[in-house]
C-alpha cells in the first residue's frame, strides 16, 4: 500500500525519532451527556411518540456515548405545530429583543465553550484543537453576528421590505454538528422565523446540548425545537406541510431528492451541498505557505468538509518541491485520540464512511494512482484513516472527480494558467476553490474564473460568520452567512 | 393601382443569425378577416439545443465586457427600438392590440431597457460587499453571471415582458435562451431585429418562438442551463420545472409581469466571496 | 573564496507573512506535557548560549557566568551543561581558561558588533583575535545599512570573508532581523548567508527590538530545509534575544522537530540566545521534578 519514505538525491528528515509528544488529553470531566435525550420540542425535552431510541457512538472507540430518541412523524407534527404556535409571538417581537436573546444565546455558549468542544469532539471524532480552535468559537460568533442584524433588518436590502418566511425546517451534516446548528439557527431567528432542526444522527449531542443552552437563554418556547432521528424524519420534516422554508445542507445527491420532493411546494429552499474544490499552486506562490494550505484544506475535519480543497495542481516546474514539501509535512501530521490537544487528524465519523474513503483508495490504486501515507500508528478501535494523497492521476479518474469527504487528496500538474483553469472549473461541483501566487494580477483573473462561491486566494478554509458561504452549480442554492445569509429567511416584498 | 405589400419571414434569432427552425415547421399569422400575414418559425427541441449551444459560446465573452460597455449596449438597444416605434406598434395592433396599449407598451418598454442600461454598472455596488473578517484578511463578496439563462415569457404586453426577462438577465453577463408564445411572436421576431443592429454580440440573445409546454421540459432538463425564470408560471407548472431542474440544480426563478427591479438582476447571479491574507 | 560563485541574488522566495503567522499558531498549540516536557526542558538547557553582553560586563561577571554554564544549579550534576558562553571580545580569554575542559564552548561576537560599522579589514581582524583568544564560535553581524542597499555581493562577500577569517571557528551569522522588517529580506539575508559558508545562522544581536520572533524564526528554518536539500549541507539555527521562559523555549523546539527534524534538535545544529531563560529552565525543571511551583529567589541571578 505505501509508496517509499520521500528523498530528494538520496536526502530525507526524520520528523520521528528523538522527542516525542507525551498524550495530552483533554480533560473531559466536566463534559456532561446524559444516558439518553428525548426530544426538544416546545421548550422541553419530550419521550418520543414513536418510542424509539437510537444510540449515538464515539467513532475514536465505538462505544456508546448515549441514547438519543428517533422522531417519528407524529412527533415531527408536534415539533413543527410547537413551531407554527411560536411564530406569531416570534415574529411580532421587536427586533432588538430578539436580538437579544441571540446575545445571550452567544454569550452562554463562550461560557461553556470547553464543555461543547469536548462533546463535539466525543460524537463526531474531530480533533480538540479544531472543536475548541474552530467549531466553538465560530459558533458563538456566528450567534453574535446574526443577533446584531434582528434590529437593522430593514437596511440589509435596499427598496425593500424584509417579512419572515414562517416555520422553517433545517436538516444538517454530521461534519460540523454544532457550527452547522448555528449556521442554520442564528440567521432564522433574527429574522423572525421560527423553526425546527434535526441534526445528523451520528452526532446529535452538541444540538441537545445547545437546545439545554437555548432552553437556559429563556427562549420563548416553540421558537428553536429540536428533533433528532435518520433520513427519515428529514424526510417527514423536510415534507411537512407546516414547513415554510427548508434549509438543508448535506450531500448533492440528497439536495436534489429534496428539491425533488418539494416540487409543487411553495417552500423555498436552501441547499449547502459538496464540492471538489481545486487548490491552484503556480511556481511563483510562497511555497511554504502554499502546503500548509493544502494541508489545511484537504486535512482538516479528516477531509469532511464539503469545500476541502481535494484537487492539488501544481503547475509542472514546482510539482516536485511542492510534493516532497507536502509530504515532509504530513509526517508531521499526528492522527489518534479526538481529545489529544496534538491531534491532527482525529477519527473518520463512522464505519459507513470509513468504508466509503476505504472504498475510493482502493478505487485510486486501481485506476493506476500512486498513492502516499506517512507512517503512523493507528489505534486499535475505532475507524482511522492515515493522510492520503495521490500522484499520477488523470482527470477522468473517479478520485479526481468524486467527493470523497475523507482525508485523501488528488495531486494533478499544469503548464498554463488557462489549463488549470479548464481542468479546476471541469466539474459539476462549484463551491470553493483555491488559486496559490505571489502575483496580485493573476490572483484577481484566476480567483474571478473560478466558478466557485467562496474562492481563497492564498488561504484556504476560512470561516467568519461576515462572510458568504454557498456554491455555485450542483454545489447547491443560496448563501449562508453574512448579510447575504439574511436573504434565506425573508421574503423580500 | 394598389402596391402589393412586401410580407416579411419572421425568423428565430439563433446564435445572432436569423433562421428557419430546423423542423421546417411554421405557424400563420393572419389578419382579422383570416388573411395570411406572415408565417412565423416555430421552433423545435433542436433549435433550443443549438441557441443553448450559442449562449454558451457566448457567455464568457459577454460577461467579460466592462459593465460600462454593457450598459451602452443596453441602452442602444432602447435608442434602436425608439427609431422602430411605428413599426413595433403596427405590428402589435396586427397581433390584436389596441392602438394606446401598443404605443403604451412599446414606449414602456424603451424606458425599461433605459432604466437596465443603467443597471449594468450599478448593481454589483449595490449588493457586493467588504466583509467584516476577523482575521487578518481581505473578504470580498461580489454577484457574478449565474451563466446560461432561459426564459420562459407569457403573453401579455409583450415588448415590455421582453425587455423586463432579457435586460436584467443579460445585464450582468449572463446569456439567454428566450421562449415566447406564437401570439407576441411578431413582435418578438422584430425584436430579435433590433438586437441585431444593437452591438450585442452573437449569441447573447436567443429567441426562440414555441410552444411553451413543448421546449419548457427540455429547457428545464438541459446540463447545460444554469437557471430558468418563468414568467406567469402556475403551480403545475411550476412543480413540472422544478421536477426537470433539479437534474442539475437549476436556479429558479418565477417572476409576474414586467418590472423595473435591480433584485432581477441579483436573482440571476451567484455570490462569490473571495479571501486573501492581509501582510507585508 | 574564489571557488565560491554567487547565488542568483534576484531569487526572491515569496513568503506570505499571516500564513506564517497561522502557522506558527498552529504549532504554538502543540502541548507538551510530563515525561516529554522534561525532555524537552533539558534539551532547551543544553542548547543554551549563556550570554552576557552589556558595556558594564566585568570578568567577576564572566566568571560566573562561566559557572552557571558548566553547573546549571549549583551541587546538582544531573543536568546538562550549556552549549556555550557568549561574551564580548574582552572576555575571550577569560571565558576560554574558566571553561576549559568543560564542554562548554566560548563564543564570541564580533565584526564591530552589535551595528557592524566598521571596514572590513578590522572586522576581520577582531575575529581572528578572538579565534585566537581561544573561541570556539564567532557571532558576526552583516551589515544591514549594505544589505537593505541591495548590496548583496557585499553581504556575500562579508560574510564569506569572516568565514575564511573564522577558521576552525563556527560561524553564526547574525541577520538582525529586526532591522531587516520583511520576511522576504530575512529568507534572502539567509540564503546568501548560508551560500557564503554560514555554520548557523541567527536572528539578533538582542540590541534591536524586536529580536527573536517565532515568525522570523520559522522562516529561517524553512530557508534551512530548502538549503539542505539543495546542498546537503546541515546549517545550524539561533534565535537570540526575547525568548524569556521556558514555554517559549519549548515552542521553538517544537517548530525544530516539525520543520527540520530529529536530525536538527541538537546543541549543535540549534541554539538558543539567552541570558534570563536560564533561570526560567531551571524552574520549570524543579517544578516538573517537585509538583512544587518555585521562586526566582532560589536561583541565581548572574
Amino acid at each position: 500500500m505505501r509508496t517509499p519514505e520521500p528523498t530528494t538525491d538520496g536526502l530525507k528528515l526524520d520528523f520521528s525519532g528523538i522527542w516525542s509528544y507525551d498524550p495530552a488529553p483533554e480533560d473531559r470531566g466536566h463534559a456532561k451527556i446524559d444516558a439518553r435525550y428525548g426530544l426538544f420540542i416546545g421548550g422541553r425535552f419530550v419521550e418520543p411518540k414513536s418510542g424509539r431510541y437510537f444510540d449515538t457512538h464515539n467513532p475514536a472507540t465505538e462505544s456508546k456515548l448515549a441514547e438519543v430518541a428517533e422522531a417519528g412523524a407524529e412527533d415531527v407534527d408536534a415539533a413543527v405545530a410547537a413551531a407554527r404556535k411560536a411564530f406569531p409571538a416570534w415574529s411580532k417581537l421587536p427586533g432588538a429583543e430578539r436580538g437579544k436573546y441571540l446575545f445571550r444565546i452567544a454569550r452562554l455558549l463562550q461560557e461553556r465553550a470547553r464543555e461543547f468542544a469536548v462533546i463535539e469532539s466525543l460524537d463526531g471524532g474531530k480533533p480538540i484543537r479544531e472543536s475548541r480552535d474552530v467549531d466553538v468559537p465560530l459558533v458563538a460568533a456566528h450567534f453574535f453576528y446574526y443577533a446584531g442584524w434582528a434590529d437593522k433588518l430593514q437596511y440589509a436590502f435596499p427598496g425593500k421590505t424584509p417579512k419572515p418566511i414562517g416555520v422553517a425546517g433545517q436538516v444538517i451534516p454530521w461534519n460540523f454538528p454544532l457550527l452547522m446548528a448555528a449556521w442554520k439557527i442564528a440567521p432564522a431567528l433574527a429574522c423572525g422565523n421560527t423553526l425546527v432542526l434535526k441534526p445528523a444522527e451520528t452526532t446529535p449531542l452538541t444540538a441537545l446540548k445547545l437546545a439545554e443552552l437555548i432552553r437556559d437563554a429563556g427562549l420563548p418556547d416553540g421558537v428553536v425545537n429540536i428533533v433528532t432521528g435518520a433520513g427519515a424524519t428529514g424526510s417527514a420534516l423536510v415534507n411537512h406541510p407546516g414547513v415554510d422554508k427548508v434549509a438543508f445542507t448535506g450531500s448533492t445527491a440528497v439536495g436534489k431528492k429534496i428539491m425533488e420532493s418539494l416540487a409543487g411546494t411553495r417552500k423555498s429552499y436552501t441547499l449547502e451541498l459538496g464540492g471538489k474544490a481545486a487548490n491552484i499552486i503556480f511556481e511563483d506562490a510562497s511555497l511554504d505557505q502554499a502546503v500548509e494550505g493544502v494541508v489545511n484544506a484537504i486535512f482538516f475535519n479528516q477531509g469532511h468538509v464539503c469545500c476541502a480543497g481535494s484537487r492539488l495542481f501544481v503547475q509542472e516546474s514546482v510539482a516536485g518541491t511542492v510534493i516532497r514539501k507536502l509530504k515532509d509535512r504530513m509526517q508531521t501530521l499526528r492522527v489518534g485520540d479526538p481529545l489529544d490537544k496534538n491531534t491532527d487528524i482525529g477519527a473518520i465519523n463512522s464505519r459507513m464512511q470509513l468504508d466509503k474513503i476505504s472504498g475510493y483508495l482502493k478505487i485510486g490504486l486501481e485506476e493506476g494512482a500512486e498513492m502516499y501515507q506517512p507512517a503512523c500508528e493507528l489505534p486499535g478501535k475505532g475507524y482511522w484513516c492515515p493522510p492520503t494523497l495521490f500522484t499520477n492521476v488523470a482527470q477522468s479518474s473517479r478520485i479526481v472527480q468524486e467527493e470523497i469527504f475523507g482525508p485523501v487528496l488528488a495531486i494533478q500538474t499544469f503548464r498554463t494558467p488557462e489549463e488549470a483553469l479548464e481542468k479546476a472549473n471541469n466539474t459539476p461541483y462549484g463551491l470553493s476553490g483555491g488559486v496559490w501566487t505571489d502575483k496580485g494580477s493573476k490572483i484577481f483573473k484566476m480567483t474571478g474564473k473560478l466558478r466557485a462561491g467562496v474562492v481563497w486566494a492564498n488561504t484556504f478554509n476560512k470561516f467568519d460568520p461576515a462572510s458568504p458561504f454557498g456554491g455555485y452549480k450542483e454545489s447547491g442554492v443560496g448563501r449562508e452567512g453574512g448579510l447575504h445569509g439574511l436573504m434565506a429567511y425573508l421574503n423580500l416584498e | 393601382m394598389q402596391r402589393l405589400d412586401v410580407l416579411k419571414t419572421y425568423k428565430l434569432l439563433i446564435g445572432g443569425a436569423y433562421e428557419r427552425s430546423e423542423s421546417g415547421r411554421y405557424l400563420p399569422l393572419r389578419d382579422k378577416k383570416g388573411g395570411l400575414v406572415a408565417n412565423i418559425a416555430w421552433a423545435s427541441r433542436k433549435d433550443l439545443r443549438n441557441a443553448v449551444v450559442a449562449a454558451r459560446g457566448a457567455q464568457s465573452g459577454w460577461a467579460g465586457r466592462s459593465a460600462y460597455n454593457r450598459g451602452q449596449i443596453l441602452y442602444r438597444i432602447a435608442e434602436m427600438m425608439e427609431g422602430r416605434k411605428t413599426q413595433f406598434v403596427a405590428e402589435r395592433m396586427r397581433e390584436g392590440a389596441t392602438a394606446k396599449a401598443a404605443e403604451a407598451d412599446v414606449a414602456a418598454a424603451i424606458d425599461l431597457w433605459v432604466h437596465y442600461a443603467g443597471w449594468c454598472d450599478k448593481y454589483q455596488q449595490v449588493f457586493s460587499a467588504v466583509n467584516p473578517v476577523s482575521s487578518a484578511h481581505f473578504n470580498f463578496s461580489v454577484p457574478e453571471p449565474t451563466g446560461v439563462v432561459g426564459v420562459l415569457a407569457d403573453a401579455a404586453a409583450p415588448l415590455q415582458a421582453l425587455a423586463a426577462s432579457l435586460a436584467p438577465v443579460i445585464a450582468s453577463g449572463n446569456t439567454v435562451v428566450w421562449v415566447g408564445p406564437a401570439a407576441i411572436g411578431a413582435s418578438a421576431l422584430t425584436f430579435g431585429e433590433v438586437l441585431g443592429t444593437s452591438d450585442l454580440p452573437a449569441g447573447v440573445v436567443n429567441l426562440l418562438v414555441s410552444e411553451r409546454a413543448e421546449l419548457r421540459p427540455h429547457l428545464a432538463g438541459h446540463m447545460d442551463v444554469n437557471a430558468v425564470v418563468a414568467v406567469g408560471a402556475d403551480d403545475a407548472e411550476r412543480k413540472q420545472l422544478q421536477l426537470d431542474a433539479v437534474r442539475n440544480l437549476k436556479r429558479l426563478t418565477f417572476w409576474e409581469g414586467p418590472a423595473a427591479d435591480p433584485y432581477r438582476i441579483l436573482a440571476l447571479t451567484e455570490t462569490k466571496t473571495t479571501w486573501h491574507p492581509v501582510g507585508f | 573564496m574564489a571557488d565560491r560563485t554567487y547565488p542568483d541574488f534576484s531569487r526572491i522566495v515569496p513568503i506570505d507573512t499571516v500564513g506564517v503567522e497561522e502557522r506558527v499558531a498552529r504549532l504554538n498549540t502543540r502541548s507538551i506535557k510530563k515525561s516529554s516536557k522534561v525532555q524537552a526542558l533539558k534539551l532547551a538547557l543544553s542548547m543554551l548560549d549563556l550570554t552576557t553582553l552589556e558595556g558594564m560586563d566585568s570578568p567577576g561577571k564572566v566568571r560566573q557566568l562561566c559557572r552557571k554554564a558548566v553547573q546549571p544549579i549549583a551541587g546538582r550534576d544531573d543536568l546538562p551543561r550549556v552549549a556555550a558562553v557568549c561574551v564580548y571580545p574582552p572576555f575571550v580569554k577569560l571565558a576560554k581558561q574558566e571553561l576549559r575542559g568543560t564542554g562548554v564552548n566560548v563564543a564570541s561576537v564580533a565584526t564591530a558588533f552589535p551595528s557592524g560599522h566598521a571596514p572590513l579589514p578590522e572586522k576581520l581582524d577582531e575575529v581572528r583575535r578572538c579565534v585566537d583568544d581561544g573561541a570556539d564560535e564567532i557571532d558576526m553581524v552583516i551589515s544591514r545599512g549594505e544589505f537593505l542597499r541591495g548590496e548583496y555581493a557585499f553581504t556575500f562577500d562579508e560574510v564569506a570573508a569572516v568565514k575564511e577569517a573564522c577558521g576552525p571557528a563556527h560561524l553564526k551569522v547574525i541577520l538582525e532581523t529586526g532591522e531587516l522588517h520583511t520576511l522576504e529580506l530575512v529568507r534572502k539575508a539567509s540564503d546568501i548567508s548560508m551560500a557564503a559558508g554560514a555554520d548557523f545562522i541567527k536572528t539578533s544581536t538582542g540590541k534591536v527590538t524586536p529580536s527573536a520572533t517565532q515568525p522570523v524564526t520559522l522562516v529561517m528554518l524553512e530557508a534551512i530545509r530548502d538549503h539542505y536539500y539543495a546542498t546537503g549541507r546541515m546549517v545550524g539555527m539561533k534565535p537570540a534575544g526575547g525568548i524569556r521562559d521556558a514555554k517559549t523555549a519549548l515552542r521553538y523546539l517544537v517548530m525544530v522537530k516539525e520543520t527540520l527534524g530529529a536530525a536538527w534538535l541538537h546543541p549543535d545544529w540549534f541554539r538558543f540566545g539567552a541570558s534570563v531563560l536560564a533561570n526560567d529552565i531551571l524552574m520549570q525543571i524543579v517544578k516538573q521534578e517537585t509538583g512544587v511551583y518555585t521562586s526566582l529567589d532560589y536561583f541565581s541571578k548572574d
